[in-house]
């Protein structure tokens, strides 16, 4: 049967394919013993318990690069924000170290301008806050202002972000997992990370004093230092012409959001609570110079 | 030896521009439409595929003129070439993977793909085709992956672009890029009658 040169045709091709065949495999898998590449089982973990949305908040080129810092060391166990606490302990419990326990953080948005801000001229061009602070700066008269065309909006994986009803981006505190993409994609560098509990706010950057902020912006902070002088726990202050505060002092109590005559602080007030607020202080005050009196006169 | 170069000239200046393997071939569409998203990703898949190319052809070269000629298995080239370059393109993987880690994770699914990547194939049997010799080969091999590099990343470039431009919603995404994809082709017929002497 062999004698035909047809069969011998078959048989020369299955064997040089065979031979073919076990040649490379031979290489193969010499090269995959020589490259072999140890892979450190505990790195699957970890990835597995990371947000997976390869948002590249942490700064790590996603989530596989997230998992390898942590495990490195480089990174800390929290790195990933939107995995949440829950995460982190058990990532800490991978790397066998104690988780920390800090207060859920939010994005913040410090602008409240939008429809109130000056604008110089009317902008056409891309609907992206990058390239429109190319053309002369930005439209907005405010160097800090918020330019609402939403690149923060497109760089959350979350949909947390979104343009709000005048025209300045807002967090929805629910879906926000502090993740900062946004805070990076921000050419005016507005967002900040906020504890969640903490309601007031200050809702401006811009670091012009009085008239100079008064006239870009309908709501811009002018630095009075009102708010300063209000609280009763030194937690805000006026600096560089802004006001900010001090997350660790301040205790929800609002009374800074009630003397701002900008209405630049979070929650803001309504009329009738300042007004209310005036009464009440304008009470206090008449009751401390009665007593002063009273303490004064048999001195006499 | 002059006519040797001029020819390996001819060879890289057909190879590069007009007979380049996507434009005017349309060899490897499959990598080009999906990882020309990032300039440096569609660089680190066009150095892959010259590196590919590069080996295959000259692996190819001397699987067919020393084993399938002499043994008259010359049909089974399709087959024997196949066999070549999945073995080539799992060794490179492991290559990458140890070496360059970073690069081994950005090409993701498309570092296997090669192995079905047209243009790979396509260029081995071209070397038989057009009865090139070892050097020729070579070079064709190496100058069709440069020809294969300088269309992915110009195409990624113009998709960078294409993020800002203002086009109807409905073209997002790949339609766009094929669009972007057949205006380039239509620019490198400009060099079809190229010639170099």
């Amino acid at each position: 049967m062999f004698d035909s040169p047809e069969v011998m045709n078959i048989v020369y091709a299955v064997a040089v394919l065979g031979i073919l065949g076990a040649v490379f495999g031979c290489v193969l898998a010499i090269a995959s013993k020589v490259f072999e590449v140890k892979k450190d089982p505990r790195e699957e973990e970890i990835l597995g318990l990371l947000a997976g949305a390869n948002c590249g908040g942490c700064g790590y080129p996603g989530c596989s690069g997230c998992a390898a810092a942590i495990l490195a060391g480089d990174a800390p166990v929290t790195a990933c924000a939107p995995a949440g606490p829950d995460a982190a302990a058990k990532i800490a419990e991978i790397m066998g170290a104690s988780a920390p326990t800090g207060e859920r953080e939010v994005a913040f948005v410090r602008c409240n301008g939008g429809v109130n801000a000056q604008r110089r001229f009317e902008y056409v061009g891309l609907m992206d806050c990058v390239a429109a602070t190319k053309v002369a700066a930005g439209p907005l008269e405010c160097a800090w202002g918020c330019l609402g065309y939403g690149s923060c909006v497109s760089a959350c994986q979350f949909d947390a972000m979104h343009i709000g009803p005048n025209g300045v981006a807002v967090v929805d505190e629910d879906k926000c997992t502090d993740c900062m993409a946004c805070a990076a994609a921000c050419p005016r560098h507005l967002i900040v990370s906020v504890p969640v509990s903490k309601k007031v706010r200050v809702m401006c950057l811009n670091q012009d004093k009085g008239k100079a902020a008064m006239s870009v912006c309908g709501s811009a902070c002018i630095g009075c230092g009102l708010c300063e002088r209000e609280c009763r726990k030194d937690a805000i202050h006026v600096v560089n012409g802004i006001a900010s505060i001090d997350y660790a002092k301040c205790v929800n109590c609002k009374l800074c959001t009630k003397v701002c005559p900008r209405d630049a602080i979070t929650p803001i007030a309504t009329a009738e609570e300042k007004e209310k607020y005036k009464e009440i202080k304008k009470k206090q005050a008449e009751k401390a110079a009665a007593v002063k009196k009273a303490a004064a006169a048999p001195a006499k | 030896m002059n006519d040797q170069i001029a020819k390996l000239a001819a060879i890289t200046l057909g190879a590069i521009l007009s007979n380049n393997f996507i434009f005017s071939q349309f060899l490897g569409i499959c990598p080009f439409m999906g990882v020309s998203k990032k300039i440096d990703t569609a660089t680190g898949m066009g150095l892959a595929v010259i590196f590919v190319m590069g080996l295959a052809s000259a692996i190819t070269w001397v699987v067919y003129k020393l084993i399938l000629v002499p043994l008259n298995l010359t049909y089974m080239q399709t087959v024997a070439f196949i066999l070549v370059i999945a073995s080539l393109v799992q060794f490179i993987e492991m290559f990458l993977q140890k070496f360059v880690p970073s690069l081994y994770t950005a090409l993701g699914v498309y570092l296997p793909l090669i192995t079905t990547n047209c243009a790979v194939l396509g260029v081995a049997l071209l070397n038989i085709q057009e009865d090139y010799n070892f050097i020729e080969s070579v070079v064709y091999g190496v100058t069709g992956g440069i020809g294969f590099l300088l269309a992915i990343v110009l195409l990624a470039s113009v998709r960078e672009k294409l993020v800002f431009a203002d086009y109807p919603k409905s073209f997002e995404g790949f339609p766009i890029a094929l669009v972007a994809a057949g205006l380039m082709a239509l620019a490198f017929m400009g060099f079809s009658n190229l010639q170099i002497w």
